[in-house]
């Protein structure tokens, strides 16, 4: 069904399960190092091997990453509770069990508040709990890659057992066609939540972070909630918008034709934004668990919880409220900022000393175009804050115009070196010698004798004619008002 | 009544992958039953003043430093591993399952 026709009819429920991979140095249970791309099976010991006799030591500081998510969040982090193990036969855990967190997770009874379209939205938390990672699969025969037809598996154990964090929210209602917006909206500033803590790099295309998206519909007017879906594999932010509007319209259209949405797990294929149906939630796992047994329980002291309060940093909503503030922007100004990723990157630009106004000129004009034509993050660009606020500078200090700047930072992102060895190399130095500006305009003069008499006898509107002369005799780099002055005088017009 | 019914027991078996004829059901479900009730008695002992445990030690936090150390080499990891193809364990094929 349309999704128009679909949001007129019936009223969706989301629902969001994220998971993160925390940035600790070691996995979450033995000394295992945690870096990403390795070869296979390099990064393994016999605790995440699950080998026999082998016992988990629970990692300080992915439990203090935990709890400064749960503290950002706005959770209780509760006195004491306990990990638990989930049972099951697959072989991306080699123990046959993941240890995780069941009826007693660490932080609970949260929330964050997003916006979209002006509105604010807030999102409940209801649980934020740790877990280890599972290891990575590779499916061998039948399609490529996909696990219906395959014929063996191959498994690497690197990633089984890196600290993960799981954050479930409460069942969120009231969105209407916003929905696939603000499920957007939430993942966004999960991530940028959880980036600012400096706990976990968030990056979707890596898989450290990772969404699994609930949707059920009502019909508009009821009070009971549908039978919801749960979407996996939702591994970018405009993947999450589009993995909620697809499922809406489906579900729309199964209601529709008089069928009923069945609960199960649903597979996001990138490519077309649809989802198709994985094993049914009917059928699930029974995965009994229960304490673990090689682990202690938690108990964190309110002494450890407000220390680290303390050392949560400012976060993204009061950042973004502040530098509004500080810049003189607009709401939809910010938001452009904010969606150009170019907080940090001003920020750093305005603590080189630059303006707030040029920085942001510089990095959502001239710089964000550029970063379009090459397809790259504005952070990826090969230029620093550094190198912009001396641009800047030399602009200021009336070395550079507008039009030479842009040249010294396409030579800059060119990777022809420095600002400075950029204006040295292309010889981009505004023409400041007087003497030598004197005798370009004389020439220019001679060259263009009519357009001199006319400013001779009064019409100085003609300089301008002269002016462009002497940009084009210099390659743009003559003080355009100097020059003009110099026209002017030496026509004896001034 | 039964601790444990055989219909139970069929889905634990399930659950553990083990294929249970109907005598093999039969058998198990009436010993796991007793084993159970055995067990159930440690519950008469446990009176109001004693608080449910999951572990025998009285120890809370148990952390450690977060600091890599050396793993196993590939080799040794695989050592063990009945199948194993480009450095990874080769796994039967997993039948319209996702974890």
């Amino acid at each position: 069904m349309k999704y128009d026709e679909a949001l007129a009819r019936f009223e969706p429920v989301l629902g969001i399960e994220t998971h993160i991979e925390l940035g600790t140095a070691s996995k979450m249970f033995c000394g295992c190092p945690t870096g990403f791309g390795a070869e296979p099976n390099t990064q393994v010991c016999p605790v995440c091997l699950g080998l026999p006799g082998s016992l988990p030591v629970t990692n300080r500081s992915a439990i203090e990453g935990i709890i400064k998510i749960g503290l950002a969040l706005n959770c209780d982090i509760v006195e004491w509770c306990r990990f638990a193990r989930k049972n099951y036969f697959y072989p991306d855990m080699p123990k046959n069990y993941q240890i995780s967190q069941y009826d007693e997770p660490l932080c609970v009874d949260g929330h964050l508040d997003i916006e979209v379209e002006g509105e604010t939205y807030r999102i409940e938390i209801e649980r934020v709990h740790m877990e280890e990672d599972t290891g990575k699969s590779l499916h061998v025969g039948g399609t490529t890659g996909r696990i219906q037809g395959a014929e063996y598996s191959l498994v690497d154990y690197n990633r089984a057992g890196i600290p993960l964090v799981e954050i479930v929210t409460k069942p969120i209602p009231a969105t209407g066609d916003r929905a696939p917006l603000v499920a957007r909206a939430y993942a966004t500033e999960l991530r940028e939540l959880v980036r600012s803590l400096g706990v976990s790099d968030v990056r979707m295309e890596q898989g450290s972070m990772r969404c699994d998206v609930n949707v059920s519909l009502m019909p508009r007017g009821a009070q009971e909630w549908g039978t919801r879906t749960e979407t996996k594999n939702v591994n970018s932010l405009r993947s999450v918008e589009r993995a909620v509007r697809s499922e809406i319209e489906r579900q729309a259209g199964v209601l529709d034709g008089g069928g009923r949405v069945v609960q199960e797990t649903r597979h996001f294929h990138e490519e077309d934004g649809r989802t198709t149906s994985g094993r049914s939630k009917e059928e699930a796992q029974d995965y009994r668990y229960f304490p673990e047994p090689d682990l202690v329980p938690m108990a964190p002291s309110r002494e450890w919880v407000e220390e680290l309060r303390g050392t949560l940093p400012e976060l993204p909503a009061a950042r973004r409220g502040r530098i509004q503030g500080e810049w003189g922007l607009s709401d939809l100004e910010l938001r452009d900022v904010v969606n150009a990723g170019a907080v940090d990157l001003i920020e750093a630009t305005i603590i080189q000393g630059t303006d707030a106004g040029a920085a942001r000129k510089w990095w959502m004009n001239e710089l964000s175009r550029r970063a379009t034509e090459q397809g790259v993050e504005l952070a990826d660009l090969p230029i620093t804050p550094e190198q912009v606020a001396r641009v800047q500078a030399m602009l200021t200090a009336g070395e550079l115009n507008d039009k030479l700047a842009r040249k010294v930072f396409e030579g800059v992102l060119a990777g022809e070196g420095t600002p400075d060895e950029v204006v040295a190399k292309r010889g981009l130095k505004i023409v400041s010698d007087e003497g030598e500006l004197s005798s370009v305009i004389d020439e220019v003069i001679a060259g263009n004798p009519d357009v001199a008499d006319k400013i001779r006898a009064g019409k100085v509107a003609a300089a301008g004619a002269l002016v462009g002369a002497v940009m084009k005799a210099t390659r743009g780099q003559a003080d355009a008002g100097r020059a003009r002055e110099l026209i002017l005088e030496k026509l004896g017009a001034s | 009544m039964s601790a444990i019914t055989r219909d139970e027991v069929s889905h634990l078996a399930r659950l553990s992958r083990l294929a249970l004829g109907d005598d093999e059901l039969d058998h198990l479900a009436a010993q796991l039953d007793q084993i159970i009730s055995a067990v159930a008695r440690v519950q008469e002992v446990a009176a109001e003043d004693i608080p449910p445990t999951s572990h025998a030690l009285p120890l809370t936090n148990v952390y450690r430093t977060d600091e890599a150390r050396e793993c196993l080499t590939p080799e040794q990891a695989l050592a063990a591993a009945p199948a194993t193809e480009g450095q990874r364990f080769r796994v039967p094929r997993i039948l319209d399952e996702e974890a």
